[in-house]
């Protein structure tokens, strides 16, 4: 679950807020022409963070690919001779999360349009819609510090060898020294080299 | 002490690393991966070299790409891809600053931003008839004029403003029933001039007043022989057309609003042509060019539409446009083939004798012949013409001429990749000499000098560059041999100009290419398209000295009975070794789990009449075969008549003496309700999945057994109506109906119904589960489902007791025609994106862990784990379960940046996405194909069985170090302390 507690810092820098406008949203121009579906992209501060984005390269997607279109200067975008239904926009933007959107192109009321972002269901009244995420495709390298040093495992095997070199003595001068030479004689005997005599406790995990 | 080292060292290593996560630095960018910009076969360019500024070309493909090309380098300045439907019919510069495209069946205008291809305006063209397609863009130098632009499309001419799109005037001509041949804008007069045909037998020119849309003037002539649809322009008042038969060219003049007429037999000019003869959509002024089936013909409009012979051309050429140098002179380029060179001749037409540049440019073979040729002219400092030449090959590439040399090159034939396979490179040979040794191995301290110092913060800007420079150019990753752990190999992929290259994995450069010669268009085979490509011979153990193969399968023409054909191509050379062309038709191809002595991997090819032809046509692969035929079972899939059919070999055939031709036997068909039911995906296992385990440990220590055939079919139906696009039907009136069938029996293991859900359907099945994705109308989003089925028969294995006694039916023979007792489990999420492509991670051994990749509609692949995809995910899960890993259930699945396997590059247009296990177990390789080629290398469950490209080598070195003198140090501490208290 790591990867989730990652990406809501994304999440968090919330005052990034993506706005999609369906402007005058269905133009009627005869059933026979079909109906015109006119909305808008708005990334406030596009390019502002150095993101990889660029509004010339986004696109709006019409029921899962059939049609294509891109965004004019002002984020306006718009698609033709559409059956009355109910459609899926999709928005791909490098960058930027979009919900896709449901917009309903009703036939009896022309010129009425209904959407709703499909994602969390929020209907879109003014047509606004927010709040979505930024995306950060990279992993955000942690900066320089002691402690990631120390939490390496190299960090942590100089950190253990220093408890062993420092430590160990004093836990050995601890002890009774009648035990101790009883221990040393017993190492002697099997010609333990005399390194292993300070470290009792490394001696026996070898 | 070193021993305990070391083992503290892996134990640590490891709780290191599962700590990384499987997503990417930003400085990572280029160390696994890469990615090739393409545009497709170019089919209109526009040239732009007019002010000092960026020189640039812009081009229109077959891909529905539009780009602007860099004009010295060949790189892309901008580029975006269209629609598949929206196909480009023609583009031009207006005002300077605005790329204009006609697209979609002349139905929708739009202008760039030149600079940036920012969209400017775009405009909705509508009309009543398909018609030709003309976009007409004034070269006025006028500044007075409105600037409009003309276009011709849907039986309707268009006027539109070049600066806000808006249609100024609309004038149908399909309502007076007009053929429109031409629309001419000449920069010299004030009228639009519109040419057609009524009924194919009366020849009309309209006079039409630009600004207005009104007619100024309307004349028309008889033509009782009948025209036909071939016309050229030849000059601004003069038509060449050709007769209803073909064999008449007529010349049709109309100046000072009166038509006159000149026929000429073609017999009169080419004496020996057979066969139908065309005209050449070529822009030549005062000439036009004919095309006979021998000859490409140039001749020349003199005055009274004389018509006169200038050249005929025997070897395969191409024409440019006329460009003008000047105000009366225009000149003609024409690329024409001798002997493997290609000469590329610049004459002046109005004088055919004089060259104004030939050049001689030797040219792969492998580049095939010349499709197009665009010209541009400068004017060189003794101010004299210079030319450049846009030459577009057979093999869809992209070359740039200029003063005999090719400037630069854009191999364009990748942007269409239909297949891809993959073939292990040599073995490493002997004879490193050591002296290179030594080198790398002083360029290997000082470069993880460099890298230690970049862990620490010490190195400067310079320093930095240098790693990440000496990181991306590790010439490890790009040798020509076989490594370790499996991350080199060549990518053999098939293309749609009929090319085959073998790309290295390590860099993506082209290591070789083919261009097939049985995949070229010959007297054999009309209309060669490649369909497949297997690995064919894999050579290992004992006939480790042969070159590995692969087999290019393809047919000739569109249909399904068309004649097939099959190619042989060495994957280390890349040679053509054999190739039958033309063969019995092809409509599947199943690689059998059997090769011969050569190791060649045997194939069974079913053609149109489910008949089954057995290759290599060896009697060997005979004699193995024929011992193994009880066993081969194939199905078929008959999507538009809702049939699915499984079948066995019934002996040689009958008709005829072929004994590597089998009959088939029906054994069983599946038959859905047509009016409720349509085929709209299937789906197996890839041949050459491995699987690890059947057993699958769950929480509590139970055992789940997996059903694992691979004869399992996952087949989606929907309602007819569910089968089009989202929005053409309600929830109420469309469903989607999935199956599991076993294609040995024809039984179905499963069925399940989604009410209101709808095509377009993509799968994915591996071990025992499979899943898809749908559109659920009634949510309005997108729902991703799986289903897992599993083994009842084994569920009663747990028992440690049978098992020690040996009364366990694990050993047990299993049938397919026994009838299976499984239990399948499904779930559904919903998921955001559309999807274009969906597969699974594969690895060598099957034990890591699984990814669903998928490509969305974003251009971009989402490496999703497979455990969000368990069907036994609950809102809350137990204590067991969580230990097991068990997500907790959500509605959707997350949409996590950082897993975008593509990171913040898009691979546009894509179409495909191809997993290759490596050696390495944790480690697999992504192949990502469409407009744009991405490569890179995943580790599912990280990278568990090696360091990671990153790990210090020095800071592992230095703890070393550090640890050898602390053991000094105590040692001679020791030593000392053992003296003192000999001494006490």
């Amino acid at each position: 679950m790591a990867p989730i507690a990652r990406s809501l810092p994304a999440l968090s820098a919330g005052f990034f807020f993506l706005i999609l406008t369906v402007g005058a949203a269905v133009v009627s121009s005869g059933p026979a022409d079909g109906f015109t579906i006119n909305g808008r992209v708005r990334i406030p501060g596009a390019g502002a963070f150095g993101l990889p984005g660029k509004i010339s390269d986004a696109k709006v997607t019409l029921n899962g690919g059939k049609r294509i279109t891109f965004l004019r200067p002002d984020g306006y975008f718009s698609f033709h001779n559409i059956s009355a239904g109910t459609h899926l926009i999709e928005v791909a933007a490098i960058g930027y999360f979009f919900s896709p959107v449901r917009v309903d192109v009703s036939a009896r009321n022309p010129g009425k349009v209904q959407a709703a972002l499909t994602e969390n269901r929020r209907v879109l009244n003014e047509l606004v819609l927010e709040p979505l995420r930024e995306e950060q495709y990279y992993e955000i390298r942690e900066p320089f510090s002691i402690m990631s040093l120390v939490k390496s495992p190299m960090g942590l095997m100089v950190g253990f060898m220093l408890i062993v070199v420092f430590l160990m003595p004093k836990l050995v001068e601890n002890m009774d020294p009648e035990e101790m030479r009883r221990a040393q004689e017993e190492m002697r005997s099997q010609g333990v080299p005399s390194l292993s005599n300070l470290l009792p406790g490394a001696a026996r995990s070898n | 002490m070193a021993a305990i080292g070391t083992r503290v060292l892996s134990v640590l290593l490891f709780l290191s690393l599962s700590n990384l996560a499987s997503s990417l630095y930003e400085d990572q960018v280029g160390l696994m991966d890469w990615h090739q910009k393409y545009i497709g076969k170019v089919k209109h360019a526009v040239f732009h070299t007019q002010k000092a500024g960026r020189k640039r070309v812009v081009v229109s493909t077959e891909q529905n790409v539009i780009a602007s090309l860099d004009l010295r380098h060949g790189d892309i300045y901008w580029r975006h891809v269209l629609g598949a439907d929206d196909a480009i019919d023609g583009i031009d510069i207006a005002l300077g600053k605005y790329v204009i495209t006609l697209s979609s069946g002349g139905s929708i205008l739009r202008a760039w931003n030149l600079p940036d291809g920012q969209l400017v305006w775009e405009s909705i063209l509508k009309g009543s008839n398909p018609s030709k397609i003309m976009l007409i863009v004034p070269t006025s130098f006028r500044v007075d004029r409105e600037n409009l632009i003309f276009a011709f499309a849907g039986g309707c001419l268009h006027a539109v403003s070049s600066i806000d799109g808006e249609i100024i005037w609309r004038k149908d001509f399909a309502a007076k029933s007009l053929e429109v041949q031409q629309v001419i804008q000449a920069p010299a007069e004030e009228t639009v001039r519109v040419l057609g045909y009524v009924e194919s037998s009366q020849f009309h020119a309209y006079e039409i007043n630009p600004r207005k849309g009104d007619e100024i003037k309307h004349v028309n002539v008889d033509f009782p022989g009948g025209l036909s649809a071939d016309t050229v322009l030849v000059s601004d008042d003069v038509l060449v057309a050709l007769d209803a038969t073909r064999s008449v060219l007529l010349t049709i003049l109309f100046q000072d609003g009166e038509i006159n007429f000149r026929k000429t037999q073609i017999l009169s000019l080419v004496d020996d042509s057979h066969g139908v003869v065309e005209i050449l959509p070529c822009k030549l002024a005062d000439m036009f060019a004919l095309k006979t089936n021998k000859f490409l013909v140039l001749a020349k409009v003199m005055d009274g539409g004389v018509v006169e012979l200038v050249e005929k051309i025997k070897e395969a050429a191409a024409l440019s446009d006329a460009v003008s140098l000047s105000e009366s002179q225009q000149a003609i380029a024409l690329a024409r083939h001798e002997n493997q060179k290609l000469h590329i001749i610049i004459k002046p037409v109005h004088d055919w004798n004089i060259d104004l540049l030939k050049e001689t440019i030797k040219i792969d073979n492998q580049r095939g012949l010349v499709h197009k040729v665009f010209i541009n002219n400068y004017v060189r400092t003794d101010r004299s013409y210079g030319f450049r030449a846009l030459i577009v090959m057979e093999d869809h590439s992209l070359l740039l001429i200029q003063q005999g040399e090719i400037v630069w090159c854009r191999e364009d034939g990748l942007a269409s990749v239909i297949d891809v396979t993959t073939s292990e490179l040599p073995v490493e040979k002997d004879g490193v000499s050591v002296s290179k040794v030594e080198q790398s191995l002083f360029e290997w301290l000082k470069g993880h000098i460099l890298k230690l110092k970049g862990t620490l913060m010490l190195a400067s800007p310079e320093d930095v560059a240098a790693i990440q420079n000496m990181r991306l150019k590790s010439s490890e990753k790009s040798k020509m041999t076989r490594d370790h752990n499996g991350f080199r190999k060549l990518l053999i992929v098939l293309t749609g100009s009929g090319k085959v290259f073998a790309l290295h994995t390590g860099d993506g450069r082209i290591v070789w290419s083919l261009l097939v010669q049985s995949l070229r268009k010959s007297e054999k085979c009309d209309y060669p398209t490649g369909l497949r490509i297997y690995p064919w011979q894999v050579p290992h153990h004992h006939a480790m000295d042969e070159n590995p193969s692969v087999l290019v399968v393809g047919r000739c023409g569109p249909s399904d009975d068309a004649p097939g054909l099959l190619s042989f191509i060495d994957a280390y050379k890349g040679e053509e070794l054999d190739s039958l062309v033309p063969i019995h038709s092809i409509v599947q191809v199943i690689p059998l789990p059997f090769t011969d002595s050569t190791e060649q991997r045997l194939h069974l090819l079913v053609d149109a009449n489910q008949r089954a032809h057995l290759y290599p046509r060896s009697p060997k692969a005979l004699t193995i075969f024929r011992s193994e035929i009880s066993n081969i079972y194939w199905y078929s899939v008959e999507a538009d008549n809702g049939i699915i059919r499984g079948h066995v070999s019934k002996g040689s055939c009958s008709h005829d003496e072929d004994e590597y031709c089998f009959d088939p036997k029906d054994l069983w068909s599946v038959v859905l309700p047509a009016e409720s039911e349509k085929i709209v995906a299937s789906e197996t296992h890839k041949i050459n999945e491995v699987v690890h385990t059947q057993a699958k440990a769950i929480a509590d220590q139970d055992v789940m057994y997996k059903y694992i055939s691979k004869n399992l079919l996952f087949l989606a139906t929907t309602a007819p109506k569910g089968s089009g696009e989202i929005g053409s039907a309600t929830p109420e009136e469309s469903w989607l109906v999935v199956y599991l069938i076993d294609t040995i029996t024809g039984r179905i293991l499963h069925r399940m119904t989604h009410q209101g859900s709808q095509a377009p359907v993509h799968a994915v099945f591996s071990e025992n589960w499979v899943v898809y994705h749908y559109f659920n109308l009634r949510a309005h989003r997108y729902e991703m489902s799986v289903v897992e089925i599993y083994d009842q028969s084994r569920a009663d294995n747990k028992d440690v007791l049978k098992l020690v006694v040996g009364k366990h039916n694990l050993t047990s023979p299993v049938s397919l025609y026994s009838r299976p007792e499984v239990t399948a489990k499904s779930q559904s999420y919903f998921f955001t994106h559309s999807v274009k492509a969906i597969t699974v991670t594969s690895t060598a051994k099957g034990i890591t862990s699984k990814q669903l990749l998928i490509g969305t509609i974003g251009d971009q692949v989402l490496a999703l784990d497979k455990r969000y995809l368990d069907p036994r995910r609950t809102v809350n899960p137990t204590q067991a379960e969580k230990e097991e890993g068990m997500i907790p259930l959500t509605d959707s699945l997350p949409i996590i940046p950082q897993s975008y396997v593509t990171h913040a590059l898009k691979v546009e247009g894509l179409r495909g996405i191809v997993t290759v296990p490596a050696k390495l177990e944790s480690t697999t390789l992504v192949f990502t194909y469409g407009v744009d080629l991405f490569f890179t290398r995943l580790a599912p469950s990280r990278t568990y069985d090696s360091l990671t490209e990153d790990f210090s080598y020095a800071l592992l070195l230095i703890t070393i170090a550090a640890l050898i003198v602390a053991i000094f140090v105590t040692w001679i501490w020791s030593e000392r302390k053992d003296l003192q208290e000999k001494w006490r």
